[in-house]
């Protein structure tokens, strides 16, 4: 026990027990005790139940109320449903760019630094990168050299990829695809999903032997449901034998799909295509979450691979996934900004026609409420009477609103299936709640006035 | 001179209720002064303008006098909130309109059982009262219809049901059978007979002497003021 104590971690373990054991059960009393006295008022003691009684009345009143008024109640509720269609339609769009993001992300890796010679995100000195030398695929060599004889490095491994679009043929069937070369090493900085076959192994990968792997698309496209292993395709002209089939991985925010690629070895694809272009040297990095440690890193060992001067500009760029972020944040404000204006307005225009309704419907109907405090109804009675009616005005328009964004969203995915859109059931309660406190704001002026209304005079209105 | 049969229900003391009309101030009542007992049967006639609806108002607790003292069972009403005046309304009053004044979207049922909602009766009490009080008054086959589909008598009948099924001290009908022709006035007021031979305690507002004549005790106001009080003679 002693001995347990000494560290300073068990104490702080011994004492956040002890809190816990201590405030848990408080809390869970606390929460029986309160729930259980609001059951006693609401439904045991006379003030709760009458309030009970009052609220389903008053309900039952309003809907009878906008049943009567159809036309009128649609045409006030239409600046909320077009405030909720605003607001959900919004949400739904950025909650799909950070969906389709994320997935998206996950494809590139979280785990890669891509050493490449323009930076994502586009620049505006466009001349500053044009010059700069190519990636050339022994720097990835060096790097892995650089990385072993570092101790402790953050880094595991650097692969070359090259990349090209190119057409891929069977026979009378064409696609066109998009070339990768690569060494056999790939399969160690991302995961490769095979629903057949195999990747190409270091000797093939080394040799530039013939061999692809297609990707899902490719393969559907060219075999029809057939199956490729061991078949020829002809990549810009020359004849490779399937070996592995990818498995299906979606697009990259919609717009560039990952099911499109054709895998070679490098030194294929420098004796089909040629390397002018360079490749990307994706690296893989140790510890994911720190990234930027690894970062320095990599620049440090890329400046030294590359003979750089200090003092020297880079003459390379690392990408990380991150970059991508920076380019949507501004899209996704725009869109948030968008929203809230178009949202705030038509509320806004909402909300003055629930108040000029229930204003009307107050004046319309000032002998009733005279009558109705007449038999007994207090102020709160009153005023929660007119309020329940807003509100009711205003969580249909907000059903509507949710309907209608909910069957678009449908809409939408069904015409553009890898469109990234997301309903969360956020969305529902945020427009829930929009809806309410729009109608308790818009009615409240009103209802405070029906309420406070002397009931002789309201008995004596016409 | 009249027959004090049960516990005082209402007595008020030299009441008075100004309005201020712009420059001009009303003298609605000018000082009236009224005992009122358990199982009365009371009429307050005079001319238009006389105060009677004014005087109404005071005795159902929907308005305050400006000065003078009013207490009903035994309670001081003068002073007291809005709030403390509407659960008195609700529990101790009975209003009947000449107007009907019954909620047009509701059902005869509805509106009857509406005074029990704020009295804070559950769905099951209040349907069996409402009911029982509709059956009472003769409407026990039109329960649920709206207002719209009853006619007058009928409404008014609604009316009565909707005053008398919290047990009210007193209900207080200003102009009951103002709006209907005469005979289904007769048969208003031999409701009201009914209610009186019940025990109910009734007072009743009117401008016609033969209305009148049904109560056991006529309180004549002019000007604001009580010309006579006595028993129908
Ligand atoms: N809210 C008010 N504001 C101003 N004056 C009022 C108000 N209520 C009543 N009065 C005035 O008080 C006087 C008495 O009115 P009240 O309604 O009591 O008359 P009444 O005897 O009921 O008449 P009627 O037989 O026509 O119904 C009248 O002169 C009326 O104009
Ligand atoms: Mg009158």
């Amino acid at each position: 026990m002693k001995a347990l104590l000494k560290r300073p971690a068990n104490w702080i373990g011994f004492l956040l027990g002890i809190l816990i054991w201590v405030f848990l059960p408080l809390g869970v009393a606390v929460g029986i005790y309160l729930a259980v006295w609001l059951y006693l008022w609401l439904f045991v003691l006379p003030s709760g139940k009458r309030l009970r009684y009052e609220f389903t009345e008053s309900f039952r009143i309003a809907f009878a109320q906008i049943r009567a008024n159809k036309m009128r109640s649609v045409l006030t509720a239409l600046g909320v449903i077009i405030g909720i269609v605003a607001v959900t339609l919004m949400g739904t769009a950025i909650g799909g760019i950070d969906k389709g993001f994320s997935n998206s992300l996950a494809m590139l890796g979280e785990d890669i630094l891509y050493v490449q010679k323009w930076p994502w995100g586009g620049v505006e000195d466009w001349w500053n990168y044009q010059n700069r030398p190519r990636i050339t695929a022994d720097i990835a060599e060096k790097l892995n050299q650089v990385i072993e004889s570092t101790p402790n490095s953050t880094l595991e491994i650097a692969v070359p990829v090259a990349m090209r679009g190119s057409p891929v043929k069977n026979g009378e069937y064409k696609v066109n695809s998009v070339i990768l070369g690569t060494t056999g090493e790939y399969s160690r900085i991302s995961s490769v999903d095979l629903t057949e076959g195999r990747f190409f192994n270091e000797t093939e990968a080394n040799s530039g032997r013939p061999v692809c792997i297609l990707g899902a698309d490719v393969a559907e496209a060219l075999f029809q449901g057939r199956s490729p292993l061991d078949q020829s395709v002809q990549v810009s002209g020359h004849p490779v034998t399937v070996i592995g089939v990818l498995a299906k991985q979606g697009s990259f925010l919609g717009l560039f799909s990952f099911d499109n690629q054709v895998f070679i070895p490098l030194e294929a694809f420098k004796k089909y295509l040629g390397l002018r272009r360079g490749v990307d040297v994706r690296v893989k990095v140790k510890d994911k979450n720190h990234l930027e440690e690894s970062r320095d890193e990599l620049e440090g060992a890329t400046r030294r691979v590359r003979g750089q001067l200090p003092g020297e500009r880079d003459n390379f760029s690392i990408n990380e996934q991150q970059a991508f972020k920076a380019v949507l944040d501004p899209v996704k404000q725009g869109i948030a900004l968008a929203g809230l204006f178009i949202t705030g307005l038509s509320l806004f225009v909402g909300a003055i026609g629930i108040m000029n309704i229930t204003f009307v419907s107050v004046k319309e109907r000032t002998k009733e409420i005279g009558t109705r405090k007449a038999l007994g109804a207090r102020r709160r009675t009153i005023l929660l009477q007119f309020l329940i009616e807003a509100v009711s005005i205003c969580l249909i328009g907000g059903v509507a609103g949710l309907l209608l964004t909910y069957g678009a969203c449908l809409g939408l995915q069904a015409a553009m299936p890898s469109f990234p859109i997301d309903f969360s059931i956020n969305l529902v309660f945020i427009s829930m709640l929009v809806s309410v406190v729009t109608g308790i704001l818009s009615g409240f002026a009103p209802a405070w006035g029906a309420a406070r209304l002397d009931p002789v005079v309201a008995l004596r209105y016409e | 001179m009249t027959r004090p049969t049960g516990a005082l229900v209402i007595d008020i003391e030299q009441v008075t209720k100004l309005y201020q009309m712009g420059e001009e101030t009303i003298h609605a009542l000018r000082g009236v002064s009224l005992k009122i007992h358990r199982n009365e049967y009371l009429a307050i006639m005079g001319p238009s303008g006389s105060g009677k609806s004014t005087l109404m108002n005071m005795l159902g607790c929907l308005d305050t006098p400006t000065a003078g003292r009013y207490e009903f069972n035994g309670k001081n009403v003068a002073s007291m909130e809005d709030d403390e005046l509407a659960d008195i309304r609700n529990r101790e009053i009975g209003f009947v309109f000449q107007t009907f004044n019954l909620l047009p979207r509701s059902t005869a049922l509805a509106n009857v059982e509406l005074p029990l909602i704020y009295a804070g009766l559950s769905p099951s009490i209040r349907r069996e009262r409402a009911t029982r009080t509709l059956q009472d008054v003769g409407l026990g086959e039109r329960m649920s219809h709206k207002p719209n589909e009853l006619s007058g008598g009928q409404r008014q009948r609604v009316a009565i049901a909707r005053a008398l099924v919290n047990n009210p001290s007193i209900i207080l009908a200003d102009e009951p059978t103002g709006n209907l022709d005469s005979k289904t006035g007769v048969e208003i007021m031999a409701l009201f007979e009914t209610l009186y031979e019940q025990g109910n305690t009734i007072i009743v507002v009117t401008h016609e002497e033969d209305i009148a004549r049904h109560a056991r005790r006529i309180v004549r106001l002019r000007d604001g003021l009580i010309e006579s009080d006595g028993p129908v003679g």
